[in-house]
């Protein structure tokens, strides 16, 4: 018999606003990215300068993680697990990165940039600021895969890799930008199923 | 020099992406790294490469970087006696 496990928090940001298990917790009017995720930082109330050296995809995920384990009583001290997934993999870095060494005669690659050329750095970025030190992997889809996400959850649960998974969907690809993440909990209200997942994702 | 050391201050604020800082607040004998404005090995390598580009100085030995991105002050002098 399969174990049942829960979605404990889910956040939202799209659109200029970010929403905690849909209730709208920030809105912003600029449709200009850099200053929307500014904005979000200032509205969690941060104080960690190395936000600002993240590249766009770093920094949905980070802030989508921020609202959902701000809520999470001592998340350093636990082993929560991290599945991303996206379409677009790093591909808005990975644009900047070509465009810096395109010219063969003005060829500066910006390390800064460079580091950010792969999808899993926002897992990264996450463990750093909650200093997690926990199983991790980042998957590109077409689309949302909710039965993957589900499954996958579902078996480092099952097999006691992590306490907690801290799932999701975070895309940015030029100004589009699209985060939803959720923590799949032990403990809780909302069944953590595909049905369930779809629906939260979709409404 | 004065010149100088403000355009680094605004380079290094612009492309380390230092956010929260302001020219003001960066001496010209502060500390880059460690204590002072925080800066990481990732800075080091892009202050690296903002040498090459803007000043025509190359680094044949990134551990020079220790020693020439110690302060503004020190990173102006060096810059002053070897740009091309």
């Amino acid at each position: 018999m399969n174990t049942q496990y829960y979605i404990k928090n889910y956040c939202k940001i799209k659109e200029a606003r970010v929403t905690l298990n849909d209730n709208l917790v920030f809105e912003d009017d600029t449709n200009e990215l850099k200053s929307f995720f500014k904005n979000v930082y200032k509205h969690l109330e941060l104080k960690y300068a190395k936000f600002f050296k993240m590249d766009n995809l770093s920094k949905l995920s980070f802030l989508a993680a921020e609202y959902i384990l701000q809520n999470v009583e001592n998340s350093t001290d636990r082993n929560i697990a991290i599945v991303l997934s996206n379409r677009a993999s790093s591909l808005d870095t990975d644009r900047k990165h070509q465009n810096s060494i395109q010219d063969k005669e003005n060829y500066y690659p910006s390390p800064a940039i460079f580091v950010y050329t792969l999808p899993n750095i926002a897992i990264g970025e996450i463990s750093i600021k909650h200093q997690l030190k926990s199983e991790n992997a980042f998957f590109v889809f077409d689309t949302f895969n909710a039965e993957f996400l589900c499954n996958y959850a579902r078996v480092l649960l099952d097999k006691n890799k992590a306490e907690s998974v801290l799932c999701g969907w975070v895309d940015v690809d030029n100004d589009n930008y699209e985060g939803f993440m959720y923590l799949v909990s032990r403990k809780g209200e909302l069944k953590h199923t595909i049905k369930e997942l779809t629906n939260i994702y979709q409404n | 020099m004065e010149g100088l050391k403000l355009e680094l201050k605004e380079k290094i604020i612009e492309q380390l992406n230092l956010e929260d800082i302001s020219i003001d607040e960066i001496g010209d004998n502060d500390p880059l790294f460690g204590d002072g404005l925080g800066l990481d090995s990732i800075d080091a390598l892009e202050l690296i490469v903002m040498l090459d580009k803007d000043y025509g100085i190359k680094l044949s030995d990134p551990k020079e970087g220790k020693k020439i991105f110690e302060s503004i002050e020190v990173m102006a002098t060096y810059i002053a006696k070897h740009r091309k």
